[in-house]
C-alpha cells in the first residue's frame, strides 16, 4: 500500500483562500483517484504561504481489471449503427459476438479494462487537478498559458512504499513533477529532497516551514497568551484575524509591542479595528485598566535582534495609522459637536443606488417612514424621525471613511458628542440589527422604528425598482432584511405602510433617470447648440435640484417632455435611460408593488416558522385569514394553531370542520346557493342538534371576543369545546335529509362551524 | 536600521534603484513627459505591456493625484509624488528574488526585516486593466505594489508583463527614518548646499493643491477634455497611409490624448464638479479612449513578436 504526497509549490497565495484550497484539492485528487478505481485509507491537505500539499496514505497499488459487457445493434441492422457502437467501444468488427437475443442476433462486445497502475492514475488525476482547479481568481504568468493563483514554481508527486519512493512522471506546462521542495524564503532557501510525508513535514520544520495551519494558528495563539500574560494583559480574541495570520507566515513569531500613551483616548472599537484592518495586529487588552494598551504582530522571521528592528518599523507605522485615527476622531468629533450638518449635505453626493438616489434621499425617505411607524411601536415620533435622519450621517464622517465596518458604532459616538439623548444614539448603533438569524434584536422603542423603517425602506425601494433576490442571488441582503423585519415584530397591519414606501421608491427612481438623463447629454454632447437646446427641454420640468424626491406633478410633466428630450439623446449613451424608464414605468402600480412584496415576507415568515417546527400547512391555513399583513398576529396565530393541534381535541375538532365544510361545501354547489343565514333551532329535530346550537351559541362570543382580545390561545380553548357536540352531531345527524326545511335547516347550522372556524384559520389547509 | 549601507537621502535611493535594475538588464529609461496619475500610464508600460515583444524597462515617473493634495501639511500625502517602475514581459520565474534584490539595494535586509507578499489585486478602470499581484509588507509597512498585468486596454496580455511600482517617498521616509515627507534629505545632508524634499516642495504642494482645489478653471477643462478626446479619435482614425504613401498608424500620439484627458478628469474630479452619476461616465469615456489605443497599438510594429 503506498502512500502519496503531493506538493504544489508557487508565489504567495493568498491567506483567505488557503483553507478552501486545501478542501479543493483533496477533494478533486482523491474523487479522481476513486473514480478511476483505486483505494486510500486516508487523506489530508494543508497549507502555507507557498504551498498546497496533500497526503494521501493507503493508496492501493493498481486499480482493478474490470470487465463489461456491452449490448450492440442487431447484427441485420444498418452499416452505420454497427460503426457508431465500434467506435464507442473501441473495439473492432472481430472482436465482437454475435449472440440470439429476444429479436433475434444481437452484436455484444466484451469490454476488458485491464488494471492500471497507481502512478499512471496520479498523474492524469494530478495534471487536471491543477489545469481544473476552482481558484477564485487565478492568473497566466511569464510566457505560458497555465493558471494558478500565482505562478506556480514547482511540484513534489511521490509515491512511497516500503521499498521506497518514486517519482511520478508528470509535467505540466513545463513543470516536471520531482521531489525537493525549498524551505523558508529567508531563513532557509536551499532545495532539498524528500522521501515521504513524514520526512517532508520533518525536513520543512527543519527549514523554518510549519506547515500545519492548526499548529500554526495554536503557535500564534500560545505565543500572543505568554507576551500579554507577562503584562498582566489578555489577547481579545479574533478567530478570523488568526486564521489569516496563519495564512500569512510560514514561521510565526509573535511580537508585542505597546499603544502610545496618546492613542489611549481613541475608542477601543477604534484601536481593534484600525490594528486589525491595516496591520493584522491582535489587540491586547489591559485586565487592571479594562483598555486595549497593546498590540502583537506575527512576523515571519527570526532575525538577529529578536525582532527589534520589525517591532520598531511595525511601531512606526501603527504610529502613523493611529495618528491618523486620532485626527478623523478630532475632527469628527468637532462636526459632530456642530450638528453633522455637513455631514448631511455631503451624504446627498454618496450614492446609495443608482437607481434610487443618494444616501441622502434615502435618509429621508427612512426619516419619514420611522415617524410613520413611531406611534405603532410605541416610540416617540419625533425622537423617531430625529434619530434615522442621524443614524447613518457617520457613513460621511472620516472615521467610517476609513473603516466602514465602524458604522453605527461611531455614529452613536458622535450623536452623543452631538448632544443627543442615549435612546436616539443608541438608534444609530443597533438600527442595523438584526443582521443574522441570531444576532441580538434592540429592543429599545426608538431605535425599533429605525430599524424597522431602515429595514422596510430597503425592502420597498429595491422592490419599486425590481431588485429581487432570485434563486441563490441576493446582492443586496434583501431576506436578511425581511427577516429581520420579522424578527423586529411588527405588530400591526403593514401593507399600508409597505405600499407608501414603494411609492417614495418609484418617486426616487423617477427622481434618478431625470438626473441620469441630464448628465447624459451633458456628457455626450460634443455639440455646444445641440447642449443648449437639450438642456432648454430639460429646464421645462421642474426636476427639483438633485436630492430632493420631486412630486408627482413633476413626474407627469417629466413624462411628457420625455419624448422632446429624446430628440437630443444621442446614442452613444451607455445606457439607454428612457428605455429602462419605461419599463418601470410598466412595472405596475404602487399597491401591486407591495402586495408582492408582502407575499415576499409571507414567504420569509414561513422559513423562519417552518425553522420553529411550525407546519407550512398551518402557516397556510393562518395565511389565508384576513389581516395575514399584521406579521405578529399570524405568528401568535399559527403557534396558537399549532399547540392545538398537537391534541387529540384539536386533530379530531379540525376533522369536524373539514367534514361540516366538505359537506356545506357540496350542497352549495349542488344547490347554487350559500347556506350562511338563518339556522334556528326550532327546527331541530335530535338532542345532538340542540346541543350544537347551544355550543355554538356559547363559543362563538367567546371566540370573537378572544380574537379582539388577540388572545389566541383563549380563542382555541373556546373552539375546542366545540369538539364533542360537533363529533355527536355527525355520529347522529344525517345532514342530507329527505324533509327540505330540516335539510336547510342543518347545512346553515353547518356554515355556523364553518364560519368559527374561520375566525381562527382556514381549517381546509391543514393536512390529515 | 543603521548600517553602512544605509542611503542617506531621496536621490540615492532612486540612484540605488536606478543601478540596480540597470545591472539586471532593464533599459532605464527617462519619466514621460505628460501629467499621470501613475507610472503605469507611461507607454513604457500601458502600451508595451501588449502584445508579443519583449520588453524590460525601468524609470521614475513623476505622478500627480489632485485630490491627494493637502497644501504640504501633511506628512504623508502628496498631489506630485514620485513612483518608480519595473516593467519586463515576459514576466521572469525569479521576479520575487530579483525585487527581493532591490530592497538590498536600498539598505532593507530581509534578514533583519519581516518582508512580506500580502494579497492585493490590481485594476485601472481608466485603462482597461487588471493584473493580480500583492503589496509587499516591510515591518508592517506597504512598500511596494507586485502585479502580474493579465489584461490591458480590454486585451488579454500574452505573454504577461510583471510590474513593480514603489512610492519613493514613502519607502524612502521609511528607509532614512523620517517622519514627515518635508524632513527627508533630498540630497546628501552633508552636501555645501543641503535640500529637504520640502525645500523643493513646500511651496509647490501649496501652490497646487489652490489650484487644483479652488482655482484650475472648470469651463476650461471640460473644454479640454473635449478636445482630448476628439483629438484622439481623429488621430485614431486618420488614415493610415500619409500623403508619401508610407503606411505610419499613430497610436502614441493618440494615447497621448487619452493620457491628457485622463488627467483633466482627475482635476476636475478635484474641483468637485463631477457628480457620481457623472463620475463612472467620464472613467467610461477615458477608459474608452484607452481602449482604442489598445487596439490600434496591438496592430503596430513594437506589439509584433
Amino acid at each position: 500500500m503506498p502512500d502519496l504526497l503531493i506538493e504544489l509549490f508557487s508565489e504567495e497565495i493568498p491567506a483567505r483562500m488557503q483553507a478552501r484550497a486545501r478542501e479543493d484539492l483533496k477533494k478533486l485528487v482523491t474523487d479522481g483517484l476513486v473514480n478511476a478505481g483505486l483505494t486510500y485509507a486516508s487523506a489530508g491537505a494543508f497549507s502555507t504561504p507557498r504551498r498546497l500539499t496533500l497526503a494521501v496514505e493507503g493508496l492501493t497499488a493498481n486499480s482493478p481489471t474490470t470487465r463489461e459487457e456491452r449490448k450492440g445493434p442487431r447484427t441485420d441492422a444498418p452499416e452505420a449503427a454497427l460503426e457508431g457502437f465500434l467506435r464507442s467501444t473501441g473495439l473492432t468488427r472481430d472482436q465482437l459476438e454475435a449472440r440470439d437475443d429476444k429479436k433475434g442476433q444481437v452484436w455484444f462486445a466484451v469490454i476488458e479494462r485491464p488494471g492500471r497502475p497507481a502512478a499512471e492514475i496520479v498523474a492524469e488525476v494530478l495534471d487536471s487537478s491543477i489545469r481544473t482547479f476552482p481558484w477564485p481568481k487565478s492568473m497566466r504568468w511569464g510566457a505560458g498559458s497555465l493558471r494558478w493563483v500565482r505562478p506556480l514554481h514547482s511540484i513534489i508527486c511521490l509515491l512511497s512504499d516500503e521499498a521506497g519512493a518514486t517519482v511520478v512522471p508528470l509535467t505540466v506546462e513545463g513543470i516536471t513533477a520531482g521531489n525537493t521542495t525549498r524551505g523558508h524564503r529567508f531563513l532557509s532557501p536551499d532545495a532539498f529532497t524528500v522521501t515521504g510525508f513524514d520526512d517532508y513535514a520533518a525536513k520543512l520544520r527543519r527549514a523554518h516551514v510549519i506547515l500545519d495551519s492548526a499548529e500554526r494558528e495554536a503557535a500564534i495563539r500560545q505565543g500572543a497568551e505568554n507576551l500579554a500574560f507577562a503584562r498582566g494583559w489578555e489577547i481579545v480574541p479574533d478567530d478570523a484575524l488568526l486564521s489569516e495570520v496563519a495564512g500569512l507566515v510560514e514561521w510565526p513569531v509573535p511580537l508585542m509591542g505597546v499603544i502610545e500613551d496618546r492613542f489611549l483616548d481613541l475608542p477601543p472599537e477604534v484601536l481593534q479595528t484600525s490594528m486589525k484592518e491595516h496591520q493584522k495586529f491582535f489587540s491586547a487588552r489591559n485586565q487592571k485598566t479594562g483598555r486595549i494598551e497593546g498590540f502583537v504582530t506575527v512576523a515571519n522571521i527570526e532575525t538577529p535582534d529578536d525582532g527589534a528592528t520589525i517591532l520598531a518599523g511595525n511601531q512606526r507605522v501603527l504610529a502613523a495609522r493611529l495618528s491618523d485615527a486620532a485626527f478623523f476622531w478630532q475632527n469628527d468629533l468637532r462636526e459632530a459637536k456642530a450638528g453633522m450638518g455637513a455631514w448631511a449635505e455631503g451624504l446627498k453626493s454618496v450614492t446609495f443606488h443608482n437607481k434610487l438616489g443618494s444616501q441622502a434621499d434615502r435618509i429621508k425617505r427612512i426619516a419619514a417612514l420611522a415617524r410613520e411607524l413611531a406611534p405603532l411601536v410605541g416610540a416617540d415620533a419625533d425622537q423617531a424621525e430625529k434619530a434615522a435622519r442621524l443614524a447613518k450621517l457617520d457613513l460621511r464622517s472620516a472615521m467610517v471613511g476609513e473603516f466602514p465596518e465602524l458604522q453605527g458604532t461611531m455614529g452613536r459616538y458622535y450623536s452623543l458628542a452631538a448632544g443627543q439623548p442615549e435612546n436616539v444614539a443608541d438608534a444609530a448603533r443597533d438600527h442595523y440589527s438584526p443582521l443574522g438569524p441570531s444576532d441580538a434584536v434592540p429592543t429599545a422603542r426608538v431605535s425599533v422604528a429605525v430599524a424597522l423603517a431602515d429595514k422596510i425602506d430597503t425592502l420597498a425601494g429595491f422592490w419599486a425598482i425590481h431588485e429581487k433576490p432570485t434563486g441563490s442571488k441576493d446582492p443586496f441582503a434583501l431576506r436578511r432584511a425581511a427577516l429581520g423585519v420579522i424578527r423586529l415584530r411588527p405588530n400591526f397591519p403593514v401593507s399600508v405602510i409597505l405600499e407608501k414606501q414603494v411609492e417614495r421608491g418609484l418617486l426616487a427612481a423617477a427622481n434618478q433617470h431625470a438626473v441620469g438623463f441630464r448628465a447624459t447629454i451633458r456628457i455626450n454632447t460634443p455639440d455646444a447648440k445641440v447642449l443648449e437646446e437639450a438642456v432648454d427641454v430639460i429646464r421645462t420640468f421642474p426636476l427639483t435640484e438633485k436630492g430632493e424626491v420631486w412630486t408627482k406633478e413633476a413626474h407627469e410633466q417629466f413624462l411628457e417632455v420625455r419624448e422632446a428630450g429624446e430628440l437630443y439623446y444621442l446614442s452613444s449613451a451607455p445606457e439607454d435611460h428612457f428605455e429602462r424608464f419605461n419599463g418601470q414605468a410598466k412595472a405596475g402600480r404602487p399597491e401591486n408593488i407591495a402586495a408582492d412584496l408582502l407575499s415576499f415576507l409571507h414567504d420569509r415568515l414561513k422559513v423562519y416558522l417552518r425553522d420553529q417546527g411550525i407546519r407550512h400547512d398551518i402557516i397556510d391555513a393562518v395565511l389565508a385569514q384576513p389581516g395575514n399583513d399584521d406579521l405578529v398576529l399570524v405568528v401568535n396565530r399559527a403557534t396558537a394553531l399549532n399547540a392545538m393541534l398537537q391534541t387529540e381535541d384539536g386533530r379530531n375538532l379540525t376533522q369536524g370542520l373539514k367534514r361540516a365544510g366538505n359537506i356545506l361545501a357540496q350542497a352549495e354547489e349542488k344547490d347554487g346557493v350559500e347556506y350562511s343565514f338563518g339556522a334556528d333551532v326550532k327546527f331541530a329535530e335530535t338532542d345532538e342538534e340542540r346541543t350544537l346550537f347551544a355550543a355554538l351559541d356559547t363559543a362563538e362570543p367567546a371566540i370573537k371576543a378572544a380574537i379582539a382580545a388577540e388572545d389566541f390561545p383563549a380563542a382555541m380553548t373556546a373552539i375546542a369545546h366545540l369538539r364533542a357536540p360537533i363529533d355527536a352531531f355527525f355520529e347522529a345527524v344525517q345532514v342530507n335529509t329527505d324533509n327540505q326545511i330540516v335539510r336547510r335547516n342543518r347545512l346553515n347550522l353547518l356554515h355556523r362551524i364553518r364560519a368559527a372556524g374561520q375566525q381562527i384559520a382556514d381549517f381546509t389547509k391543514i393536512e390529515g | 536600521m543603521t548600517s553602512p549601507n544605509r542611503p542617506r537621502s531621496f536621490q540615492e535611493i532612486i540612484l540605488r534603484l536606478q543601478n540596480y535594475w540597470a545591472a539586471q538588464g532593464c533599459a532605464v529609461l527617462q519619466p514621460y513627459d505628460m501629467e499621470v496619475g501613475a507610472g503605469t500610464f507611461h507607454p513604457a508600460t500601458t502600451l508595451r505591456a501588449l502584445g508579443g515583444r519583449s520588453w524590460a524597462a525601468a524609470y521614475v515617473q513623476p505622478s500627480r493625484r489632485p485630490t491627494d493634495g493637502r497644501y504640504g501639511e501633511n506628512p504623508n500625502r502628496l498631489q506630485h509624488y514620485y513612483q518608480y517602475q519595473v516593467i519586463i514581459k515576459p514576466s521572469p520565474a525569479n521576479l520575487q528574488d530579483l525585487y527581493l534584490g532591490s530592497l538590498r539595494a536600498i539598505g532593507l535586509d530581509p534578514m533583519v526585516h519581516d518582508v512580506r507578499f500580502v494579497e492585493d489585486d490590481w485594476e485601472s478602470p481608466t485603462l482597461g486593466a487588471w493584473g493580480l499581484g500583492w503589496e509587499v509588507w516591510c515591518d508592517g509597512m506597504e512598500v511596494s505594489q507586485f502585479t502580474y498585468f493579465q489584461q490591458v486596454g480590454g486585451h488579454d496580455c500574452r505573454p504577461v508583463s510583471g510590474e513593480l511600482t514603489y512610492g519613493l517617498e514613502r519607502l524612502a521616509m521609511y528607509v532614512l527614518g523620517v517622519e514627515h515627507v518635508m524632513d527627508m534629505p533630498f540630497n546628501d545632508p552633508d552636501a555645501p548646499i543641503p535640500l529637504t524634499y520640502g525645500d523643493i516642495f513646500r511651496q509647490t504642494e501649496r501652490e497646487y493643491s489652490r489650484w487644483n482645489f479652488d482655482q484650475a478653471d472648470t469651463d476650461t477643462l471640460f473644454q479640454h477634455f473635449k478636445d482630448a478626446e476628439a483629438e484622439c479619435a481623429r488621430i485614431l482614425s486618420a488614415d493610415p497611409v500619409d500623403g508619401a504613401g508610407r503606411t505610419i498608424p499613430m497610436a502614441h500620439p493618440a494615447y497621448d490624448q487619452a493620457i491628457k484627458a485622463s488627467h483633466i478628469f482627475n482635476l476636475l474630479d478635484a474641483r468637485g464638479v463631477i457628480s457620481v452619476t457623472e463620475r463612472q461616465a467620464y472613467i467610461g469615456r477615458v477608459r474608452a479612449l484607452a481602449k482604442a489605443c489598445a487596439d490600434l497599438f496591438v496592430t503596430t510594429e513594437a506589439a509584433q513578436a
